[in-house]
């Protein structure tokens, strides 16, 4: 789980008594009250896998660039080339800091003609504004956190793309991956829909920006579309079980203000095709090589279950990395994990050994994703 | 959330139900359980260890987490649950029942008496 820095008593998001009327377990997470599961992270991670869910993911941020020097920022603080966004289509990046770490990872949305909206973290959002805004003062974007007027529910799942139909008259299986798109939807106008998600690649990945006062309506319209497939609320339990077997990295487990992107694995989202934050050291960090690698793993023993921080070790017990997210793979039902080794340490296909409870528990280093 | 009048609970949410013959079963509580989440594991590798009152006897997994198992009172292990190594989420579906973990002999009876009651452990985990 993400660490949550602020002191502060938790935000709730505005269907928070929703959740909690339909059984949404509710736990602070990255500075708000979130549903952890309603029924079973087992349950609702394969509802999503063969089926269809919808997660409330509005504690995430939005940020909004336009104007004609909107695009010069961008290119400035994201480390994907932004010029080469079409209108329509989504990238994901993340903010280098200047000293070789990660401020956050986020996905750029080239909206309409000098128009780019960004998804940033919760847990980064205060973080991410200051960073923006600092950056700013040398471009003069006109910039806006519209972090708490939207709503963003996930729809995910093979039968999301049909659930989500009923409700538009847009045709949703033109939308190639990682595109957006304005549409009435629900009976409301000009709503962002984007084919992204957290979940799977190809479609049956939706995200759907909905302003705050018109949230319920649509969280029950998409309920109503979604019945006769038993649609169901997921929880950030089976979100987080999700993300992992796709492999992808977690703000604060795999990525923070010190990682490495290129240790990471977040080359292919660096461009040296233009000057950005700290864009010499990195690209001298890339011609160099890194010396130690994110690795993923799956386990082979029943109840050998990575979770972070846990030792990755050698056949013979020496201590060489630390995992950084694990959990059972509730589609395989074996464990599985990422961490970080010496590079010599990374190759797929050899073992690694992980320390749980004081026993060294074999696992095979394989090529993302799990499934 | 159920938690049953006629046994005794620790704060680390488990329970323990007194046999006649000095024995007794220990588990989790139904609140540890929806706390943890499906249980996909319990490794209890202590048969026939004599552990003092609050040792580790052994460990649940979670999909999401893992937690330790501490012994409501000294005792030496006598039979653990092989059931639940077929069917872990029997921990989930029957926390005071069939998802028992270990039978125990107790040490030191006298022990029992720190325990908390239901009434006390209800007013715990509110």
């Amino acid at each position: 789980m993400q660490e949550n820095n602020t002191e502060k008593k938790p935000l709730t998001v505005p269907l928070n008594d929703l959740h909690a009327q339909i059984g949404g377990k509710m736990i602070e997470f990255a500075g708000y009250m979130m549903p952890v599961r309603y029924t079973s992270d087992k349950d609702e991670h394969l509802a999503v896998r063969n089926n269809v869910g919808v997660f409330d993911v509005s504690h995430m941020g939005e940020f909004l660039f336009k104007g004609k020097n909107a695009l010069n920022l961008l290119q400035y603080i994201c480390s994907n080339d932004i010029a080469s966004l079409p209108i329509g289509k989504a990238q994901y990046n993340y903010f280098p800091n200047e000293q070789g770490g990660i401020v956050d990872d986020l996905i750029v949305y080239h909206t309409a003609e000098d128009e780019y909206m960004m998804v940033v973290n919760a847990s980064n959002i205060e973080k991410d504004w200051a960073w923006v805004t600092k950056h700013n003062a040398k471009f003069g974007a006109d910039v806006q956190n519209l972090s708490s007027e939207y709503c963003l529910f996930a729809v995910q799942g093979v039968n999301a793309v049909k659930t989500l139909q009923k409700l538009t008259t847009e045709d949703l299986l033109e939308m190639p991956y990682y595109a957006i798109k304005k549409m009435n939807f629900a009976g409301l106008d000009n709503i962002l829909i984007a084919s992204t998600g957290y979940t799977k690649k190809g479609s049956g990945s939706f995200e759907v920006f909905v302003p705050n006062n018109h949230a319920e309506m649509v969280w029950k319209k998409i309920f109503e579309a979604g019945a006769e497939f038993n649609i169901q609320p997921i929880g950030l339990g089976a979100r987080d079980t999700l993300r992992l077997e796709m492999g992808y990295c977690l703000y604060g487990n795999e990525i923070n203000d010190t990682t490495s992107p290129f240790e990471a694995g977040l080359g292919w989202v660096t461009k040296f095709t233009k000057d950005f934050v700290n864009s010499e050291n990195l690209k001298a960090q890339k011609e160099q090589g890194v010396s130690r690698k994110l690795i993923a793993f799956k386990t082979k023993e029943q109840g050998a279950i990575p979770r972070s921080h846990y030792e990755l070790c050698t056949e013979n017990g020496e201590v060489i990395g630390e995992v950084t997210s694990g959990t059972l793979s509730p589609s395989l039902n074996i464990g599985i994990g990422l961490g970080y080794v010496p590079v010599q340490h990374a190759e797929i296909g050899k073992n690694i050994y992980i320390k749980i409870r004081q026993k060294l528990q074999v696992a095979e280093i394989i090529k993302l994703p799990f499934v | 959330m159920e938690v049953l009048k006629e046994l005794k609970y620790t704060k680390e949410h488990e329970w323990i139900k007194l046999e006649a013959d000095n024995t007794a079963y220990v588990g989790i509580t139904d609140y540890a359980q929806k706390e943890l989440g499906d249980i996909v594991f319990v490794e209890i590798e202590t048969v026939g260890e004599e552990l003092n009152q609050q040792a580790v006897f052994g460990t649940v997994e979670a999909v999401k987490t893992v937690s330790d198992l501490y012994l409501p009172v000294s005792a030496k292990i006598l039979e653990v649950n092989a059931d639940l190594a077929k069917d872990p989420a029997t921990v989930n579906a029957d926390p005071y029942g069939k998802g028992w973990m270990v039978k125990i002999a107790l040490q030191k009876p006298e022990q029992i008496a720190e325990l908390l009651s239901a009434e006390q452990y209800e007013a715990l985990i509110k």
